[in-house]
């Protein structure tokens, strides 16, 4: 797999059409990093020149503003500004929509300007543009997919359309929940509580969200978002139904289609 | 006879003025309890805001049954308020349906069109009780919908019925009167009112004049009284929620508001500005524990709540059985705001009362279960963000107090030592790419 580093295309004094930021989970979590190497994996395919970070990648502060704490806040994304800025980068690319909402929405203010997109709308570019193609009647003719909006994709930032279309071109059956779009149910892990236990509650939040995916009946569930992976991956484990239905990244999805 | 009648109008007028004037200032000087904030971005949007989504009533049509009974309110409230102008004149100048003869035949179409409002006005109210009292509609039950705010709700409809028989009442009477006396001048036959003529036929002319009359003093006491109680009542929205579209925030949701203090702070931390900025007069609290430390958007879009639950009914964490309820947020910035307005009004101690927002209010378990995921943002009708709020209140713990949850101080700890949520060795960031070429 290749993945160069920013490090790596400066010494050559080259640079990058797009930075893929990866994001915290996208590097450490296990099932994550299998979200970000079929991204990868698409990049090369379809001849993107890209870059990542590499180990100079550092928490884009997200979890932290939402926690209250501003001032680690300021402080990651600061420095995050410091080393994107050093290598005069322009366009951020991420399959993280946590790090994309502050990438793009809150490091403006503190003197980070960047073109920031999400990797649906950059698969959904890929496959306008043509140079993402999938052959009709592939293996996910007549396999029932829904897809769970993201928060900070959806109402966050407008982005309903784009993850849709992108799963489209799969030529599924693509259903949807009741509770979608601007009103899609939140997986439960946004503003920080990824990383606490829920309040107390009737019922976590991401088992209603799995019962709103299990009652359609659909094979796959979709997600563009590594906190809703994690999120939605659990619940199905919880409702011991993970021989019937499977939780997917759109990259995935697309990854697997395309034989990569 | 009449001149006793207009000075006892003009007394009327003036007590009614009086109390609403001083509500007024007093919304006023709460409002002002908190932060100055200018609004930015393009006026345009905000003027396209206030149009659209407060006179066009855009998002309350995403729920079709509720929006059409509301609409119904709505418009009757903008348009029979037309007619209130002419009660105005009629109670100064002892005159009687002083427009009548200069719109002529208008004059009977626009009465026509006031009662098919009022009659409107008055199902809606009706079904509207119906929805609350029998149907329950669940959103109307929630913990937070205590006795006075049920009461509320259940007394401002009943008022805008009462207000709507009254004014059915007079009309009716009137007609007859134009056949008996030369003081009331023809109107034209009014459709709804006709209905209630056969009720009143058989009294005698004298009787009809008083019921006339009282319905006329009922009808214009009531809605001065009325006009009175919204300024103590959730129905305020009727005038702050036009405000609120204004000054709502129009950057996309997922915008956190930046705290420039706190930048300059890591500014010089980080070696980035020659000097640490001047020390501010009064050093500010970082985030919000009580209402002065929000911003003065905030405690308008607390006055603009009407409690329609929309925003809770929308919340995961309230849906699933959490503490929080982001109505709650709302209904209790804008009860801790009278509360501190109060003390002040009669020289108690204001905001030094020993309480706060934090605490006696809003519980820290509250706050705590949101998911930042804007459901309750997108779901108001008015463009309110207890966001905002819940974020404010979340900096407080987590910066003066330190009292973030146990396993967020982890989370800040690995963020600020391993520069990740979790505790990964930052050297390992790049290892997935490793782990196959």
């Amino acid at each position: 797999m290749n993945v160069p580093t920013m490090a790596e295309l400066t010494a050559k004094g080259e640079s990058p059409e797009v930075l893929f930021w990866v994001g915290c989970a996208g590097s450490f979590d296990d099932r994550a990093k299998r979200v970000t190497k079929a991204f990868v994996k698409i990049l090369n395919a379809v001849g993107v020149k890209f870059a990542v970070l590499g180990t100079e990648e550092t928490c884009t502060g997200d979890p932290a503003r939402r926690a209250g704490n501003e001032f680690l806040f300021q402080m990651q994304a600061m420095s995050n500004i410091q080393v994107l800025n050093g290598y005069n980068v322009k366009k951020i690319v991420t399959a993280c929509p946590h790090c994309f909402n502050t990438l793009k929405n809150e490091y403006p203010e503190l003197g980070g300007n960047y073109e920031v997109i999400h990797h649906s709308t950059f698969l959904q570019q890929l496959i306008n543009e043509g140079k993402i193609k999938l052959s009709e009647g592939g293996s996910f003719k007549g396999r029932k997919i829904i897809y769970h909006d993201s928060c900070y994709l959806g109402r966050a930032n407008d982005i309903y359309e784009a993850p849709r279309s992108v799963l489209e071109t799969l030529d599924a059956d693509l259903v949807e929940m009741k509770k979608c779009r601007t009103t899609g149910l939140c997986c439960g892990a946004g503003g920080a509580q990824m990383f606490k236990e829920p309040e107390k509650g009737t019922k976590d939040i991401n088992i209603a969200r799995t019962e709103d995916a299990l009652s359609t009946g659909a094979t796959t569930i979709a997600v563009a978002c590594p906190f809703c992976m994690t999120m939605m991956t659990d619940g199905v484990k919880n409702k011991e139904k993970e021989s019937s239905i499977t939780v997917k990244d759109l990259a995935e999805l697309i990854a697997e289609a395309q034989g990569l | 006879m009449v001149i006793a009648q207009q000075i006892l109008f003009l007394a009327v007028l003036g007590i009614a003025g009086f109390f609403i004037r001083k509500r007024v200032l007093r919304i006023r000087s709460n409002i002002e309890l908190g932060k100055e904030q200018k609004v930015s971005g393009p006026n345009s949007e905000r003027v396209k805001n206030v149009l659209l989504v407060a006179f066009g009533q855009r998002k309350m049509f995403k729920r079709l049954v509720p929006a059409f009974f509301h609409f119904l309110i709505y418009v009757g409230f903008l348009i029979i308020n037309l007619e209130v102008l002419e009660f105005v004149i009629d109670g100064i100048f002892g005159t009687h349906r002083v427009f009548a003869p200069y719109l002529g035949g208008g004059y009977n179409v626009l009465m026509n069109i006031f009662e098919f409002l009022a009659v409107a006005v008055l199902l809606a109210c009706v079904v509207f009780l119906v929805r609350r009292n029998v149907m329950k509609i669940e959103r109307f039950q929630s913990a937070e919908m205590t006795q006075w705010p049920r009461l509320d709700a259940n007394l401002i409809l009943t008022i805008e019925i009462v207000l709507m028989v009254a004014v059915l009442t007079m009309n009716a009477t009137d007609q007859l009167l134009q056949t008996r006396n030369d003081h009331y001048v023809s109107t034209g036959s009014l459709f709804f009112s006709s209905y209630l003529m056969p009720a009143f036929q058989g009294f005698n002319t004298k009787t009809l004049v008083f019921i006339e009359r009282f319905a006329w003093w009922f009808h214009i006491v009531g809605i001065l009284g009325f006009t009175l109680y919204v300024t103590y009542s959730k129905h305020l929205h009727i005038f702050l929620a036009f405000v609120n579209t204004y000054v709502a925030k129009l950057e996309p949701k997922g915008h956190i508001n930046n705290m420039p203090v706190v930048t300059n702070e890591v500014k010089s931390m980080l070696g980035l500005i020659a000097e640490a900025p001047p020390a501010q007069a009064t050093p500010g609290r970082f985030g919000a524990k009580d209402v002065n430390d929000l911003t003065q958007h905030n405690l308008i879009a607390a006055y603009a709540c009407t409690e329609c639950g929309r925003c809770t009914s929308e919340c995961p964490a309230n849906l699933t059985g959490k503490k929080l309820s982001p109505r709650k947020i709302m209904m209790d910035t804008r009860d801790r705001m009278e509360e501190v307005g109060k003390s002040i009004a009669v020289g108690g101690p204001g905001l030094q009362d020993g309480k706060s927002l934090l605490g006696d209010y809003i519980t820290k378990e509250e706050i705590n279960a949101c998911t930042s995921c804007n459901a309750c943002v997108e779901a108001c009708p008015v463009l309110i963000n207890p966001l905002e709020i819940i974020l404010e209140l979340r900096r407080y713990v987590s910066m003066e107090e330190s009292g973030a949850p146990a396993q967020w101080n982890s989370m800040f700890q690995n963020i600020e030592t391993s520069f990740a949520p979790w505790k990964f060795s930052p050297s390992d960031r790049f290892n997935w790419a490793k782990d196959e070429k």
